[in-house]
């Protein structure tokens, strides 16, 4: 299972836990994983990824395994230690500054 | 005995404040939906307990909110749950997709720029079914819903109304103002920020800028232009829907031929620039503008806050200043946070970018804060519950 930690809003959003646990088949990918949460938790449909272009938001990021992975492809594989949970994937939103 | 819920909008989350009909005594709830923007925020004329309310944020986007029990709790619809096989697909609430192919309008170099969905300024419930909402959304377009928010349609006859000609201004292109008449739920006025104000009378099929009469001398390079206008607040008595009254970015506009002409009616205010606009509740011509100082300084004349009162109008206007502070205030009162209620001695509402909202009980001949430190007030809509 594949460990996803969600920023505080879309936590309310989805009402959930700091830590959502999803099956994104195999391989993981990062368009698996947000097919799979977007199934899972209807409300977070256009928040992580627009609606009309499935583009991800600019103020949204992906973390894991201390990498930046939001400029990956969709079909990007995750890391093995995402896909087997030893690490979750970070969905972040980005830092504002002012 | 008859009570009152105001429905604050703010930069971060919503309040409801709530008192009885004396107006005096207010309890204010804690923040719903706390750090999201929350541009309006308004319920069904039909059904008081069902309110409408999109939050939306730069990071997550755009998110439509109900409530069936006042403002006691709230979901998203269509997105409760994941669905069985041959239920209504989740996840549509939030989806605002323009209809057909994506036209462009002007962008701000003068080019040509795609229309993108940004998030809903204004929604506006029926009239008479509760399942039953237009948005205004950024950039400008109206849409609506039939099912309770659960699914969007763009009515995109609108943005045939001379569409590639409309240009944003510096708060974006947003239409914030929708009028439904009363008398005739297939005539809808709009106005849009920077394109002016349009008018259908086939529920939204076809549209015409309804714009002659309108002057913008410094604004557009054709002051007399049919769309170019900056807009920034339309308001009608249900009783005379063919007379409009209008805040204009500089103006204050009255038309009593439902926007086929325009004449100003700013007279003797001591600056004609501003952003809300409202009517009494039992008096058609007791109208209501907050004056700013100029589009360059946000705030009001002289550092004292001060609503008109037109009993004519327009024309004549006398500054209602009763328990407002008239010294060092440097707000600022948006397009969307003025409001009135229905109780025989008639409610006047009004929110400010700093953080107060105001009430009047008398008819705007007194006023005191309701709450004075929320976060900015984008937007102020009253309930009047039995």
């Amino acid at each position: 299972m594949i460990r996803v930690v969600l920023p505080f809003h879309l936590r309310n959003l989805a009402r959930v836990n700091e830590e959502v646990l999803l099956d994104a088949g195999t391989p993981a990918t990062l368009e698996s994983v947000l097919d799979t949460l977007e199934r899972s938790y209807p409300a977070l449909r256009g928040t992580i990824r627009d609606h009309a272009t499935q583009q991800r938001r600019p103020f949204v990021r992906f973390f894991a395994c201390k990498e930046d992975l939001s400029h990956e492809p969709p079909g990007f594989e995750l890391p093995s230690a995402v896909a087997t949970g030893a690490e979750p994937l970070f969905i972040i939103g980005a830092m504002a500054g002012g | 005995m008859s009570s009152v819920r105001v429905l604050a909008g703010t930069k971060k989350g919503a309040f409801i404040l709530t008192s009885d009909g004396k107006r005096e005594q207010w309890k204010v709830s804690s923040p719903h939906f706390a750090g999201w923007e929350m541009y309006h925020v308004k319920g069904s004329p039909v059904d008081p307990d069902r309110i409408y309310a999109p939050q939306s944020s730069s990071w997550f986007g755009q998110i439509i909110q109900r409530s069936n029990d006042g403002g006691k709790t709230w979901s998203i619809p269509g997105g409760e749950k994941i669905p069985e096989p041959g239920e209504f697909p989740p996840g549509e609430a939030n989806k605002f997709i323009y209809e057909g192919e994506v036209h462009t309008h002007k962008w701000y170099d003068g080019t040509q720029h795609p229309w993108e969905f940004k998030r809903v300024w204004h929604l506006e419930p029926s009239l008479t079914d509760p399942d039953f909402v237009y948005a205004g959304v950024e950039d400008a377009g109206l849409f609506k819903t039939t099912d309770g928010g659960k699914s969007w349609k763009e009515l995109p006859g609108l943005r045939s109304a001379k569409g590639s000609l409309w240009q944003p201004g510096a708060g974006g292109m947003c239409l914030h103002t929708i009028i439904v008449d009363p008398t005739n739920p297939r005539r809808i006025f709009v106005a849009i920020s920077a394109a002016g104000a349009f008018r259908t009378d086939d529920a939204g099929e076809t549209w015409q800028p309804i714009n002659r009469g309108l002057k913008s001398a410094y604004e557009i390079p054709d002051p007399d232009a049919q769309v170019g206008h900056c807009v920034h607040r339309m308001a009608m008595h249900p009783s005379r829907p063919s007379v409009l009254f209008m805040q204009k970015h500089w103006d204050v506009m009255r038309s009593d031929n439902a926007g086929d002409m325009w004449h100003e009616v700013s007279g003797n205010l001591p600056t004609d620039f501003g952003f809300p606009i409202d009517v009494h509740a039992h008096e058609p011509e007791t109208i209501y503008v907050v004056p700013i100082t100029s589009d360059s300084e946000h705030f009001p004349p002289e550092g004292k806050l001060r609503v008109y009162r037109s009993r004519t109008g327009g024309n004549e206007w006398e500054a209602l200043t009763k328990g407002l502070p008239q010294q060092d205030c440097y707000v600022n009162v948006l397009r969307d946070a003025m409001a009135v209620d229905t109780l025989d001695s008639c409610g006047i509402y009004f929110g400010t970018t700093g953080g107060q909202v105001y009430v009047s009980a008398d008819s705007g001949d007194s006023w005191k804060p309701i709450v004075r430190d929320l976060p900015a007030v984008l937007s102020v809509e009253v309930q009047t519950l039995p």
